[in-house]
């Protein structure tokens, strides 16, 4: 499913390959990727929607800042994807709308 | 849940931090050295030990000068601890961590935070849109992955950092649709007073004429005193367009891509968590914690050094860090005062010359104003979707400050946490308010930093 906003790989030499799946497709991706960077590997953009009007988003920081690059991993929603090493076998999918489990945050913990 | 005692605790393994540690070994102080990264490195020398891309000119010699720096890192004294983030420090100098194998609760006699810069939030319209990202995001796929932004693609912003990102690019073959440089006019006519302490760092000034020549050459597209910048979508809600006014006219540019950059801002979460004393640095349009010469905080045996402390780029954190190291040592006993000086000496030499650029480069690259206090329309808070006539309206009704507008609309209380709206909301509150940012003050940062899953709570209390 070649689209235009797959982001394309340099020549990177000697690498291992990892196999992981990004929204049900199969894609290799170098180990140590992030697993928004598969996201932008295999072009799924937008690949969240916020909880509040449903906009759609993608990974903005790539560095832990933003939260813009929530996914669901392995089952478990609200992943930050920039932060999050790829597996074998990962399953990594889109995150839509209203987050189901909220993270845990300052804010809740005081109330 | 376990608890180990160390002479001193790093946050940050950036060059900062590195250097800190390195130093510290050398005078025989345990170390440890915590970075959420899977590798050492930091910003600048991110993934430094397998770089992605092959062909070394690409990222070029300042990057891989890094590779002394975490090689040193290979110290009995030395304990690194990938993949784990720090969101906590309670009084008694014990940090309270997280990594894939659960929370750990870490006692240091000292503590250093390295915890570097983030890039200062760019809100202009269309800023959200997938396919719209930071200089420094495509800057860490590059090095880290070898993946290069989807074409075609803009650059829009101000900055060294942003013409460095271009130049890497582009020697990675991408191609570029155009630069779009938001400097506005006269910040040359403001940067000229400093230039003298600019010619004090001949070697960095030259390579940033470097830079521009390279881009020149390359036959990249330059807009200059560009404005009104603005991201189109097409009917999918993704990036189409670059839409912008340059000479006297409105252009509009086909993008998959639009990387926006406006500068570096210390990350202060963890220092504002704590409660210490920051100052608002007006060149800089940031904050910064206050720290002494050593980089001792307003709280005792707790230093901030690097970028964290205040921009002064990646030769400067690594001077800075080294002092930090040197001054604990002092204060352990492990050097008198005399030799601390002596040693301090090379360090504080190098430093000065780094920090005699930054008044020229912060005069020169100064965001417009747009950036800084953006047009109604603009988001502000991503996460909750706070737009700046929403935070001036707010204002009119009579908040003060930014911790009020977050009771009344949620900004700053998304996932982030206040990370990419904090500057911006104060900022926009104090020009609506007619006041100096410093009187507006930031959000009430609290700890865990990052918000934390159920089981990461419950590990807490085992
Ligand atoms: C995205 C980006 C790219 C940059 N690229 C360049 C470049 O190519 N060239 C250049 O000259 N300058 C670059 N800079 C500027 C940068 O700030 C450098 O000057 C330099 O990296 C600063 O070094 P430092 O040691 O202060 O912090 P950093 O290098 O930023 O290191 C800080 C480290 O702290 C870690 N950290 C932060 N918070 C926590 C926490 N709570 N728990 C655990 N670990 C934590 C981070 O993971 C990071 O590794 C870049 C900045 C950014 C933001
Ligand atoms: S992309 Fe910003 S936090 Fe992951």
């Amino acid at each position: 499913m070649p689209n235009a906003s797959e982001f394309p790989r340099i020549e990177t030499g000697a690498a291992e390959w990892v196999e992981v799946e990004v929204d049900g497709q199969p894609i290799q991706v170098r180990a140590g990727d992030s697993a928004a960077a598969a996201v932008l590997a295999a072009g799924l953009v937008p690949s969240r929607s916020t909880p509040v009007n449903n906009s759609p988003r993608a990974p903005y920081c790539m560095m832990g800042v933003c939260f813009e690059c929530l996914l669901e991993i392995d089952g478990t929603e609200n992943v930050q994807g920039c932060m999050t090493e790829v597996r074998p076998g990962m399953q990594i999918r889109r995150q839509q709308g209203a987050r189901h489990a909220e993270p845990v945050t300052h804010e809740d913990r005081q109330s | 849940m376990n608890s180990d005692t160390y002479d001193l605790a790093i946050v940050g393994a950036g060059p900062a931090g590195m250097a800190a540690a390195r130093t510290a070994a050398a005078q025989d102080l345990s170390v440890v050295l915590l970075d959420e990264q899977p590798a050492p490195g930091g910003q600048i020398y991110r993934s430094i030990r397998r770089p992605a891309p092959e062909d070394r000119r690409i990222l070029g010699p300042d990057y891989y000068h890094g590779e002394t720096l975490v090689r040193d890192l290979d110290h009995s004294r030395i304990e690194y601890r990938p993949g784990t983030t720090v969101w906590a420090l309670d009084d008694d100098h014990t940090l309270c961590a997280s990594s894939p194998e659960g929370s750990t609760r870490i006692h240091a006699q000292r503590i250093l935070l390295a915890t570097g810069a983030q890039e200062r939030p760019v809100p202009f319209p269309g800023w959200t849109l997938p396919g719209v990202m930071t200089c420094g995001a495509a800057q860490i796929l590059l090095k880290s992955s070898g993946l290069v932004p989807s074409q075609p693609l803009v650059l829009a912003g101000s900055g060294p950092l942003l013409l460095l990102i271009a130049a890497q690019l582009h020697r990675a073959g991408v191609a570029i649709e155009a630069v779009l440089d938001t400097t506005p006019a006269g910040h040359q006519l403001d940067a000229l007073p400093h230039l003298p302490g600019a010619l004090r760092n001949l070697p960095l000034l030259w390579k940033g004429l470097g830079l521009l020549r390279e881009l020149k050459q390359a036959g990249i597209q330059r807009f200059a005193q560009v404005s009104d910048l603005r991201a189109l979508a097409n009917e999918e809600g993704r990036l189409h367009q670059v839409q912008f006014h340059a000479d006297n006219a409105t252009h509009r540019l086909p993008a998959q891509s639009l990387l926006v950059h406006q500068g570096v801002v210390p990350n202060v979460q963890l220092s504002r968590a704590l409660g210490l004393e920051h100052r608002w640095h007006e060149l800089q349009q940031c904050w910064h914690p206050v720290t002494n010469d050593w980089g001792e905080t307003s709280r005792e045996g707790v230093f901030i050094s690097g970028d964290s402390a205040g921009i002064a780029g990646a030769k400067a954190a690594e001077q800075a860090g080294t002092l930090v190291a040197l001054e604990v040592a002092r204060q352990l006993n492990r050097l008198s005062t005399t030799q601390r000086d002596e040693q301090a000496r090379p360090a504080l030499k190098d430093l000065a010359r780094e920090r005699a650029i930054r008044p020229f480069l912060d005069a020169l690259y100064q965001p417009a104003r747009s950036f800084l206090s953006p047009a109604d329309e603009t988001l502000v808070c991503r996460c909750e979707e706070v737009s700046a006539g929403e935070l001036r309206q707010m204002v009119d009704e009579g908040c003060r400050g930014p911790n009020q507008t977050k009771a009344f609309c949620r900004s700053g209380m998304g996932p982030c946490q206040g990370r990419l709206c904090g500057l911006t909301v104060s900022q926009v509150i104090a020009e609506r308010r007619g006041v100096p940012v410093d009187e507006v003050g930031y959000y009430q940062i609290r700890m865990p930093i990052k918000p934390l899953t159920l089981g990461e709570l419950a590990d807490l209390h085992k």
